[in-house]
């Protein structure tokens, strides 16, 4: 008898556990998706209001919700029409690829010295370049702009020049020359010496085997570096000189200000989801290697 | 090969980011000392009144937006950055917990995806969210009975607006937290969790004897460079309010201290006025500089390592 009431009570026990334990995970779903909520909502409200009417987005209580059958789709090419989003989205693509361009190939090639070369201050100069992180951009950006104005790039500004003056002083990054000599750090020194018994040329060993290796991380530094571009907003202001110069974070903001009037928000909004899609598509198919770039970060601190 | 043969093909591989990093980043610094030093500087004419210690820096101090800038930074950093250390940590604790990868996949999609939104347009949509008449916040909040509150249109009070912008800059700065702590979170050893169930110990204890403690490299990390990125607030003021810094009717009551570094800027042609940029800019760096300094004093004592 005691021994059946013993198993009753360990199998209450089991019971109440396992209770618990469910207990337990269907809160931590619901303040996930609580918090989930409330990173999404700006997402939601900017596609929605992109969608509605004028008489729709000036009414309160607000719309929350537009059947798919009347989604105004004209507010994008009234968007368009608002300011020249199309020549925006070039410039800045244009800019992306070419600063981009600039920073992965000075980046590999400083990076390979670092991580390979021995030479005679190696180590405070890499130090030196560290220390500089620190300092925030602002100091740069004074100089570089009275720098950029002595080179001509500022007065009578031609379209190549103002290209020029965004993409020149961001075509090196201290951080990412760090970030790619940790990833050259980690290739195996055998693989060198073999390459040099083979008779191969340093140069040619950088680009044979470091950078094929190497190219996760390259990927990662590409997307960083384009994402920073897409994001630019206070250099391309202080630079460009004619408003056709402009890259996509000024357009928006000078097409809806509202010193002009009453803002049109279902056309602000539908030109702020032509200039946060790409980007939000670009995380989704590279996702890995945007993340692997962020918690990279993270950990070297 | 020859040693001094070596050295030369190292600069050769160097020079091209060397030269870069000496024109825009070495050289930058050292011309902010001589900005300052400089009074009535002007660069288009080139030419100077004499030389000065403090002036360009009392010129800063005496701006009419500098202690609006200075508390406006202070509030941002103090508020935004604890609250988003706290909340991205327990959101990354609890994202952790959920045992399907799937499932735990998308989320972490979904609060990564600030990261990745361009902080002019997504403030945009933060402000039309907290438009007073048609915005989705009054909305919400009148469901409750409570009576629409001016956050950030014609005649909102400073509270109010600042609110809206410490909630915004919340919201933006979630996502880098989250995913360094995550991976962080994924690097703890199980052992230590599976010592803890033999021993019964609860979940806050957990939390506070294992996960803060193996994470607190990663925590002092975060803090660190959320400080710098909060002292550095600007895009997202304009994001939110536009190149005018407040409320309509208000200008300038959101400003920080960058902004106060590109408002001189934009005079530039005024003597003077590039001084007063750098003078700003050193303002910050120095701030930066003593925050970094008492953060890693406090991180010698906290933080550990093993």
């Amino acid at each position: 008898m005691q021994n059946v009431e013993n198993v009753e009570e360990l199998y209450e026990d089991e019971q109440k556990i396992r209770f618990k334990r469910r207990m337990r995970l269907a809160l931590v779903y619901a303040v996930v998706i609580f918090f989930a909520i409330f990173i999404i909502i700006p997402f939601y409200w900017m596609v929605i209001t992109a969608f509605k009417t004028e008489t729709q987005v000036f009414m309160s209580p607000p719309m929350l919700w537009v059947n798919p059958g009347e989604w105004q789709w004209v507010n994008f090419s009234l968007a368009l029409e608002r300011a020249p989003f199309i020549r925006y989205l070039a410039n800045t693509v244009l800019v992306a690829i070419l600063s981009t361009a600039g920073t992965i190939i000075t980046t590999i090639l400083s990076g390979f010295a670092f991580a390979r070369l021995n030479f005679k201050g190696r180590d405070v100069l890499f130090m030196i370049l560290i220390a500089t992180m620190m300092i925030p951009g602002e100091i740069f950006v004074v100089t570089n702009f009275l720098t950029i104005t002595s080179f001509g790039w500022i007065e009578d500004q031609t379209f190549v020049e103002a290209v020029l003056a965004m993409t020149v002083p961001f075509m090196t990054s201290v951080f990412f020359l760090f970030f790619l000599r940790q990833a050259f750090k980690q290739i195996p020194d055998e693989l060198y010496y073999a390459a040099k018994v083979d008779g191969k040329t340093d140069w040619q060993y950088l680009w044979g085997i470091m950078v094929p290796v190497a190219l996760p991380t390259i990927t990662t530094i590409t997307i960083l570096n384009a994402m920073n571009t897409w994001n630019a907003y206070v250099w391309p202001r202080l630079i460009s000189q004619r408003e056709e110069f402009q890259l996509v974070s000024n357009g928006l903001r000078d097409a809806f200000d509202d010193t002009a009037g009453r803002i049109m928000y279902h056309e602000q909004m539908a030109a702020s989801i032509i200039v946060t899609v790409p980007l939000i598509i670009a995380f989704l198919i590279l996702k890995k290697y945007i993340m692997r770039g962020v918690s990279r970060s993270g950990i070297k601190g | 090969m020859l040693e001094q043969e070596r050295n030369i093909a190292a600069w050769f591989y160097l020079a091209p980011a060397l030269i870069l990093l000496a024109i825009f980043i070495f050289y930058p610094i050292f011309n902010s000392f001589v900005l300052v030093a400089l009074e009535d500087y002007n660069y288009l004419q080139q030419t100077y009144d004499g030389f000065t210690l403090t002036g360009n820096f009392r010129n800063v101090l005496n701006d009419p937006n500098f202690g609006q800038a200075m508390l406006n930074t202070m509030l941002i950093t103090f508020v935004s950055v604890p609250v988003s250390v706290i909340i991205a940590l327990l959101i990354s604790v609890w994202l952790n917990a959920i045992p399907i990868q799937k499932i735990q996949g998308f989320f972490q999609t979904v609060f990564f995806l600030p990261y990745v939104t361009n902080a002019i347009a997504i403030g945009m949509a933060f402000a039309f969210m907290f438009n007073r008449r048609y915005g989705l916040i009054n909305w919400f909040l009148g469901l409750f009975g409570i009576d629409p509150i001016n956050w950030i249109n014609m005649g909102a009070s400073y509270e109010n607006a600042m609110i809206t912008l410490l909630i915004y800059i919340t919201w933006l700065t979630l996502a880098f937290k989250i995913i360094v702590f995550l991976s962080g979170l994924q690097g703890i050893d199980k052992q230590y969790y599976e010592a803890a169930r033999v021993d019964s110990a609860s979940r806050a204890r957990i939390l506070r004897r294992i996960t803060v403690p193996l994470l607190s490299p990663m925590i002092m990390y975060i803090t660190v460079t959320s400080f710098i990125g909060a002292f550095k607030t600007y895009t997202e003021v304009i994001g939110m309010f536009g190149e005018r810094l407040g409320p309509p009717g208000d200008p300038n009551s959101m400003t920080t201290i960058v902004a106060l570094v590109y408002d001189a800027l934009d005079r530039s042609g005024v003597p003077g006025a590039m001084s007063e940029a750098a003078a700003a800019a050193l303002i910050l760096f120095a701030i930066t500089l003593v925050f970094t300094f008492v953060n890693m004093q406090v991180s010698k004592k906290r933080v550990h390592y093993g």
